[in-house]
Order: structure tokens, then sequence, then C-alpha cells
């Protein structure tokens, strides 16, 4: 693997919101609460949203983790707000597609910080670190829409 | 024969020996063939010896031969093949038994490792003797396995868990040993050397006073065997369980040790072929030690090159190879200072570690710092080690854990050091 790779891995934006997580915090009036973990590597991520008419209107998330997963929620939470759910599920899929090798959605402005986050998908172990928080968006859909 | 592949075999030229040693790491490495090769570019250097070592060509000759000219079932058949590979298991049986001090080659119970091992001994002396408000002492130092399966049997029989506290440099708590043992204490279920940080516990004094109030002592072996000579007799334990694949063997085989009166009582664990003696409609009578323990089919090849495992460290020798790793640690521990913002978890005091070095470095997550050392070709592990209490005794999550075997060198120290220097520059932590 060369050094070229390693610091697309490593951009800076990522490690900014690493260090400087958005949206951190536990959110009061959450109307969807959704626990995600990486067994294998210990990584966790507590998503809640606040849900009104289908419309994200506050996202926010704690948990902890490596830079890759912790990032990844961080951008992921900035740009869910304001979304309808059918949106954010288009965001998560669109996501997934670059985490599995689609170069489209990189170039595409709606992903806003998460085009930083296309060198994972040349690092097939660290995909599932980037998933976390879209896994646990797509539960959160899952669970809003059926009513639970 | 070259394999082919993605990944080239080549030969880093030999590191200039030391003159005070005559321990040829080199040409002991030269037994190795998954050391040689390049990962992402760079010569491997592979330090996750902790999780399972790489295999010398006797121990892959052996099980190799014994498909190709052995392979037969054991105990079963009356034709040559079968008489071979029944020579073979239970020859491997024997050499286990002498290397370790057992009284007799029958105290030698094949399992599938450490785990199953341990999980022997909960499922049946556990259920068999333990009952409401029975005890067993554990430490917070342990590896889930020598967790869980006790968890399990204290739920089934309302024995309770207790726990030996570590102290800040993650050394059991001996002079707290008294006071969490009790009268209902029965069984001490304890690491020999920790797997996330490296600690070598006073298991004969552990042992000793667990005999000393009535209670029996399990020892899990699994990263001692690998770095030191066991020898059970002198222990004085009552259990000891460890798996071939830490030491140089195959993965799938492992081994349960235990006095031999205590098996003789013993429940069998699994049922089927080859552990009984005659089988009616309702009931069943045993077969004798150790194959009461022996359901089905076992891991005949595994067996024989465990035994070859041993054959190999021996032939090393394990002063040997416990004097090099000792000098690696040390000079390990001494080349990590040079890091700005690292801290090393574990005993300060080399000579109370053994194999493995945890640490973490500035706000870089273990696995970013797994990720960036193997792109330089370092091959560490990241993560909690299958050991949570300790982690929240540390008060982290993850722990980056650099784990040595007798064939690493100062150079694979120095490639880590490099590595580590890789981290730095991203993350900025110096």
């Amino acid at each position: 693997m060369s050094e070229l790779s390693l610091s697309s891995l490593y951009q800076q934006l990522i490690l900014d919101h690493y260090r400087n997580p958005r949206n951190k915090g536990d959110l009061p009036d959450k109307t969807v609460e959704i626990h995600m973990a990486n067994p294998v590597c210990g990584d966790e991520i507590r998503l809640q949203l606040r849900v009104e008419d289908d419309r994200i209107v506050e996202a926010r998330h704690v948990g902890h983790g490596c830079s890759i997963s912790q990032a990844a929620v961080s951008m992921m939470t900035n740009l869910i707000k304001g979304k309808e759910l059918s949106e954010a599920e288009g965001l998560a899929r669109r996501f997934t597609d670059m985490m599995h090798g689609d170069e489209e959605p990189a170039r595409d402005k709606e992903m806003g910080d998460l085009r930083a986050l296309q060198g994972v998908s040349k690092f097939p172990v660290r995909i599932k670190c980037a998933l976390l928080a879209f896994d646990a968006l797509q539960e959160a859909i899952k669970k809003t829409r059926s009513g639970d | 024969m070259q394999p082919a592949g993605p990944h080239p075999i080549h030969d880093e030229p030999p590191a200039p020996s030391d003159p005070m040693s005559d321990y040829d790491v080199h040409r002991i490495r030269q037994e190795f063939p998954t050391l040689h090769q390049e990962v992402n570019g760079k010569y491997l250097a592979y330090l996750d010896n902790a999780a399972t070592s790489q295999k010398p060509r006797s121990v892959l000759a052996v099980v190799d031969r014994y498909y190709r000219e052995d392979n037969a079932n054991v105990h079963r058949g009356i034709h040559e093949l079968s008489r071979r590979a029944t020579l073979a298991y239970e020859g491997a049986r024997e050499r286990v038994a002498e290397w370790l001090g057992a009284a007799d080659a029958s105290e030698v119970i094949w399992t599938r490792g450490t785990t199953e091992a341990i999980n022997l001994v909960a499922a049946t002396w556990g259920l068999d003797q333990l009952g409401d408000g029975d005890e067993i002492l554990l430490t917070t130092m342990e590896h889930h396995s020598n967790i869980v399966p006790w968890q399990l049997v204290a739920h089934r029989t309302g024995a309770r868990l207790r726990y030996l506290e570590m102290d800040d440099q993650g050394r059991l708590r001996m002079e707290d040993l008294d006071a969490v043992l009790s009268d209902r204490t029965k069984l001490v279920s304890v690491a020999h050397i920790s797997n996330a940080l490296g600690t070598v516990n006073p298991i004969q004094e552990i042992i000793a006073v667990a005999h000393a109030r009535g209670a029996l002592a399990l020892v899990d072996g699994a990263q001692a065997v690998p770095h030191r000579k066991v020898d059970v007799a002198s222990l004085g334990a009552d259990f000891y369980a460890f798996s071939s694949h830490k030491m140089c063997g195959p993965t799938g085989i492992g081994v349960l040790w235990a006095r031999r009166d205590l098996l003789e009582d013993m429940t069998p664990y699994q049922g089927g072929g080859e552990m009984i003696s005659v089988v009616g409609r309702d009931e069943s009578s045993w077969a004798a030690v150790p194959h009461k323990f022996e359901a089905g089919t076992p891991n005949i090849a595994g067996a024989v090159g465990a035994a070859a495992a041993v054959d190999f460290m021996e032939g090393v020798g394990y002063e040997a190879i416990q004097a090099h790793e000792s000098s690696l640690i040390r000079y390990a521990l001494e080349r990590l200072k040079e890091i700005p913002g690292i801290k090393v978890f574990g005993p300060v005091d080399p000579a109370e570690r053994s194999g493995v070095i945890s640490f973490a470095l500035g706000d870089a997550h273990p696995h970013d710092i797994a990720t960036i050392l193997d792109s330089e070709g370092v091959a560490i592990r990241a993560g909690h080690h299958c050991a949570q209490l300790v982690m929240r005794h540390l008060g982290v999550t993850a722990t980056t854990r650099a784990s040595f075997s007798l064939y690493n060198t100062k150079k694979d120290v120095d490639r880590l050091v490099e590595g580590l220097e890789v981290v730095q520059e991203i993350f900025g932590t110096g």
C-alpha cells in the first residue's frame, strides 16, 4: 500500500471531524435512538434523531471509536439534518456504494464532507468502521417508519 | 518451492548477530516460510504472536506427511493405516505429557484449544461440583475464555464469581488474595501470563494459597507455553489449559491437562463415538480417561502437529527462547520511550513481563495505528484483546498490542518504532 493511499485515508478533514466531532452529545427530545457497535473492534455509536413528519429535524451522536467511525458519524449527522427520511436513505445508499468502490458519489457535492472518506474504500478491513453510522441511520429510519 | 501469488518471497539480509548471544535468530527465521514475504510492499514484521504464531517447516511437514501417508481414523480400524494413525495420535499425547511433566499420558486431554479446555472443566467439573453459594475466584486480568465459561456455570449452579483486582501496573494485588478467598471458594482460575498486558503472575504462590484454602486451581497457560518451560508437577496446579497454535503448532488443537484422580471422577464432556465403553438404550458406560473426554473423530493431524511444535520449541530450547525474548522486550521498552506521547501499559519492570507490550499513542485510536502500521508492513493487534475487564481497569476501550515470538528481531522492533513515527506524522501526536 502506498503512502499516497495512506494520506488519502487520513485527510485533515477526517482528523478534524475526529478531534472536533460535530453534533456530539445527547439529544434530549429525540424520537429515536439506535445503538450500534462493532464487536470486533469495540467502536460504538448511539445515534439520536428527532424526526417530525418524516423529516429529520435534529441529529446527534454519542460514542467512541477510531477516526474513521467517528468522522463518518460527525459528517453524516451534519448532512442529514433537515432531510426527509427518503433523502437520508438515498444518502446512506450512495455512501455505501462509495465504500464498495463506486467513484461517482465522491464527485457529488450533495455528499458534503463525506467525500473525504472515499479513501476508506481502499482499506477493506476499515469499511465497516465508515459504515457503522449509516447502519445506525438505516435502523433509525426503519424504526421510525414502523412506529416503534 | 516458491509459492506463486501476490506476496513475493524474498529474504531480508541477515541482521548482524548479537555477539553476546549464540542464539541464531536468522537461522530460526529460515524455518518459518510465512515470515519471508512482503506485505503492502514492505518486508513483513510480524508482531501479532499473542494472537497466533507462525509455523515452522517441521510442523507443516508432519501434518502434511500424516495426511499423505498415514491418514485413517483412530482406535477403530484393524487395518494398517488405522494402526499407524492411532500410534501417531497417542504418541503425540505421550510426547506432550512428557514435556508438560504430567504423571501419565492419560492426564492429557486433546481439545480444540484453551477455550475448549476451560469450557470442558466448567461444563463437567463445574456442573458436578459447584452449588448454590459456592465461589469461583477469577482475576480482572483474565481473557474472556476464562470468564464467560464460569459465568455460564454460575448461572446454572447458583455459584458466585469473585475477582482478584490488578494494581496500576496491571499486576495482581496479591495482598488481597487472602481476603477474596473464602471457605466457599471451590476453584481459583487464573492466567499464567496476561494476554493483554504481558504480566507474569506468581502462579505457584496463587496455587499454594488456593490449596491452603481448600480450593482447586486452574491455570490458563495460553500465553505461557510459547515463552517458557511449564512443568505442571512443580507448579502444583490441578488443571492446566493451553493451545498449540500460539506455540508454533496448528490451529484447532490444544490441551487440557488435569490430575488423573480429578479426571476419573468427572462426568464426560460431549457424548458420541470414542468416549464410550458399552452403549445401552438408556444408559452407557464410559471409556477410560482420557478417551472419556474425546467424543468423535479427533483432530489427529493437529495432535501430531502439536507434538512436532513441542519438539521444535525444545529443539531451540526454552532457556534460550526466554533469554532472547527478554532482551527483545527490554529493547522494545527502551525504544518506545523515545516516542513522545506514548503510554505503555503493564509492569514497569521488564522482568515481570513476557511476550506482550500494550500501549496507547496520543489520541490516535488503536485501529488507526494498526492500519498505518499495516501499510508499513508491521502486523500488530488493536482492540480489547478479549479482555474487556482489563480495558475497563486501564480506562480505555482498546489498546495497541505488539507481541513477540522466538523468531522476532531487534529489527522488527525498529520497524515498529518507524511505523509509529508515521502515525505521529499523520496524527501529529508528538
